[in-house]
């Protein structure tokens, strides 16, 4: 699904690198951890994933394409095969939870149909057909982190970015949306996830990337944050 | 379809001072330029029907001319001549016209009908002529060098050359409404740069958002020069509403009935000018919003 081969990635004016020399490698159907410091990579790693950045050197590829050779005009198709989902949910203020999920689907030129059916199902998904019409800041953290899990995961994507998604939320409500991303792990979707929410690793026992000063220093299936594994 | 109208609309309400003062200043740059293409129109209009009458006269010598051509009035054998002369220089010269003394007294009491003026002038101080119609008006110089020496012609009067004088004028007129014109058109360029990368900046999470999710350069901008040419159209319907009122109130309503003289563009002269109008308006927004987008929203 996803391959990191030999990637090195150097931002100007800095001396060192943020990431350096990457091997790394994501099956289809992962539930992958992206742990480390603030600056340790984990942001880069990402912004490569979706050609914000372009490696210095090495290749990476997702679902076959190698993502540094796209051309700026197939990048929209190409982030249509993943979904998205941040730290600060990044809803439309102005839209209520049914149009923000909606947004998702017409910016790509669904159809009517298509939405009214597809929107109230993943609505129920995350648990927020009751709330369909209330507007973002009429919700809990929480629950505004889910309607932008349902946008993310509306058009059904193969790849789920997650960058620190319970990063605002407490430890209860970050319980509920970890859930949520397993349930759509089950579904069969690649689920890359950056985090530093030592609790959430430890219990969710997936596979776990850690980075330092760009370096990969641990990679392991099940593993916990504080565990090295040696 | 719907749903890139439905932000077009929001993205104009908004923005509601910005897209008011793109409106004006299209509509104002527009008329401008409207002005320039009417003013040029009419130029034309005036050249083809004044050129049309232009004649070369050829005034023949009077009792007291001092030309060296001639010695007191000029003789019936002279005025033979000069007319086959005029008669062999077909088809430059279309029509030859005389008129004598006596004529061109009446043409002149009848211009001056009232004036002191008249009581001052005796019928034979005016020059009998020949009045010559070109085939085409810039062909003077062979009428003229084929007359300039003979005998009994006094002098030869290229009327062309007064209205060139004329003309001159109305094109430097011409000239710097283009270059107004040009200005505020530049003006609005700059405008509508500012009011797009506004607008793209009051809008980045919505953008961002758009981009996270996959959606297309064209998608991402389309709402944005929508906008823009939204505002122009809206812009050169006032310029061409100015425009077609400028023609009715002003041209037709005022300067025509008292400038009979002087023929006035007609409408389907000044109707051609509007399609002009709605092109240049909504090219240039259409255009330089696409420039800005592609700098402040890249993909």
């Amino acid at each position: 699904m996803i391959n990191f081969d030999n990637v090195s990635k150097h931002y100007k004016n800095t001396i060192t690198p943020a990431l350096d020399d990457i091997n790394l490698t994501i099956e289809q159907g992962d539930f992958v951890f992206l742990v480390g410091a603030s600056g340790s990579g984990k942001s880069s790693l990402l912004r490569l994933l979706l050609k914000e950045e372009i490696p210095t050197s090495g290749t990476v590829t997702v679902d076959g394409i190698n993502v540094a050779k796209l051309s700026n005009r197939k990048v929209p198709a190409f982030r249509r095969t993943m979904g998205i989902v941040f730290q600060d949910f990044r809803l439309l203020p102005g839209k209520t939870v049914f149009d923000n999920v909606a947004f998702g689907m017409e910016v790509i030129g669904k159809s009517k149909n298509e939405i009214q059916e597809r929107v109230p199902a993943i609505l129920e998904l995350v648990g927020l057909e009751e709330k369909a019409h209330r507007l973002p800041s009429e919700l809990s953290g929480g629950e505004q982190q889910r309607v932008a899990l349902a946008r993310a995961f509306v058009n059904r994507p193969k790849l789920l970015l997650a960058d620190e998604p319970t990063g605002n939320l407490d430890p209860s409500t970050s319980v509920g949306i970890m859930k949520l991303l397993d349930r759509i792990n089950r579904t069969g979707t690649t689920i890359v996830m950056a985090t530093h929410d030592v609790a959430i690793v430890d219990q969710m026992r997936k596979r776990i990337v850690q980075m330092e000063n760009g370096k990969i220093v641990r990679d392991q299936e099940r593993g916990m944050y504080g565990n090295t594994g040696q | 379809m719907s749903f890139i109208t439905k932000e077009v609309g929001n993205g104009l309400r908004r923005n509601f001072t910005m897209t008011v003062a793109l409106i004006v200043s299209v509509a104002v740059s527009l008329s401008l330029v409207g002005a320039a293409l009417l003013m040029s129109a009419q130029v034309d209009r005036m050249k083809g029907y004044w050129y049309d009458k232009i004649e070369v006269s050829i005034f023949l010598c009077g009792k007291s001319s001092v030309a060296f051509t001639c010695t007191g009035t000029v003789t019936p054998s002279q005025r033979t001549n000069i007319e086959s002369i005029l008669g062999s220089l077909s088809p430059t010269v279309q029509d030859v016209f005389y008129e004598s003394s006596a004529d061109a007294y009446k043409q002149f009491k009848e211009q001056f009908a009232g004036s002191a003026i008249l009581a001052n002038i005796s019928p034979d101080a005016l020059p009998e002529s020949f009045r010559v119609k070109l085939d085409d008006p810039a062909n003077f110089e062979k009428v003229a060098s084929a007359l300039q020496s003979v005998q009994g012609v006094e002098s030869i009067q290229d009327q062309r050359k007064l209205l060139d004088r004329f003309f001159q004028i109305l094109r430097g007129l011409q000239t710097f409404a283009l270059a107004v014109a040009l200005a505020m058109l530049f003006v609005t360029i700059l405008l509508v740069m500012n009011t797009v990368r506004v607008a793209a900046f009051a809008r980045r999470r919505e953008t961002s958002i758009m981009r996270s999710v996959g959606a297309s350069n064209m998608a991402i901008r389309l709402p944005f020069i929508l906008e823009a040419a939204v505002a122009a159209i809206l812009g050169s319907t006032l310029a061409t509403a100015g425009i077609l009122a400028a023609k009715y109130w002003v041209i037709d309503a005022r300067l025509a009935p008292n400038l009979t003289f002087i023929p006035f563009v007609t409408w389907p002269e000044v109707l051609v000018i509007i399609p002009w109008l709605y092109l240049i308006g909504v090219g240039t927004t259409v255009l330089a919003s696409s420039i800005t987008l592609r700098r402040y929203l890249k993909g």
